[in-house]
């Protein structure tokens, strides 16, 4: 049985898709995390994000996230679907969802694999404001 | 020997492209690889704050490069 569900993709996300994956007989509950296109940033309207992808090695580093909280945590499945192209205000670049027996191992691991997501997985974003584009971190 | 490499993010915009090969001299470590780039491409001066990727896996600095490897230049990642 695969336990984990990894996806990079430039469709549209599907939550319902995530959720049939994680959802099994034996658990008690499921924890998702949906992340969103928000609409400023540092009180700049924001129009929209373009993601790029480095995809096998951020398929790998997915994977390798999700296979660490099956260690880790004690959840029965898990996916880590991800968006890539130009997104709009409102619209969901990444969902995470996790299962398990109890209800505090899925909040857990959803909150593990985004945290981890956001400083291992190569994927960047570019933010697009009325006056140009900047890409996101890109000066530590 | 000929390098593979891909820039990525904002190093993508830096350099103008996104896929160059590079040639550089047998044995030459990751950090070589990084002052080489930096002498050709000056406008990488961040380059030490990149993590580099050698055939998708994120690389130390002291790690020797060899023929046909592809070498990633990864930016700060902001993904999520």
């Amino acid at each position: 049985m695969k336990r984990t569900s990894i996806k990079i993709t430039s469709k549209k996300l599907d939550l319902q898709e995530c959720y049939n994956f994680v959802e099994d007989d034996s658990c008690g509950g499921i924890s998702a995390f949906i992340g969103t296109v928000r609409n400023d940033t540092q009180g700049k309207e924001v129009l929209q994000l373009d993601f790029s992808t480095y995809k096998p090695m951020a398929i790998k580093e997915m994977q390798k996230i999700a296979d660490l909280a099956l260690e880790k945590f004690p959840i029965h499945k898990i996916a880590i679907h991800h968006a890539e192209g130009m997104l709009q205000i409102g619209e969901i670049p990444v969902i995470i969802t996790a299962s398990s027996k109890h209800r505090k191992a899925t909040f857990e691991a959803c909150e593990f694999a985004i945290d981890t997501l956001k400083e291992t997985v190569p994927i960047w974003k570019k933010e697009y404001f009325s006056d140009g584009e900047v890409w996101v971190n890109a000066h530590p | 020997m000929k390098i593979q490499t891909l820039f990525f993010g904002i190093t993508s915009d830096l350099v103008e492209t996104n896929d160059l090969e590079i040639t550089i001299s047998e044995n030459s470590s990751i950090n070589d690889f990084k002052v080489f780039l930096k002498k050709k491409y000056p406008k990488l001066e961040n380059i030490n704050s990149y993590a580099i990727a050698v055939n998708e896996t994120y690389a130390e600095g002291n790690l020797i490069l060899k023929e046909g490897d592809v070498v990633a230049i990864i930016p700060p990642v902001s993904g999520g």
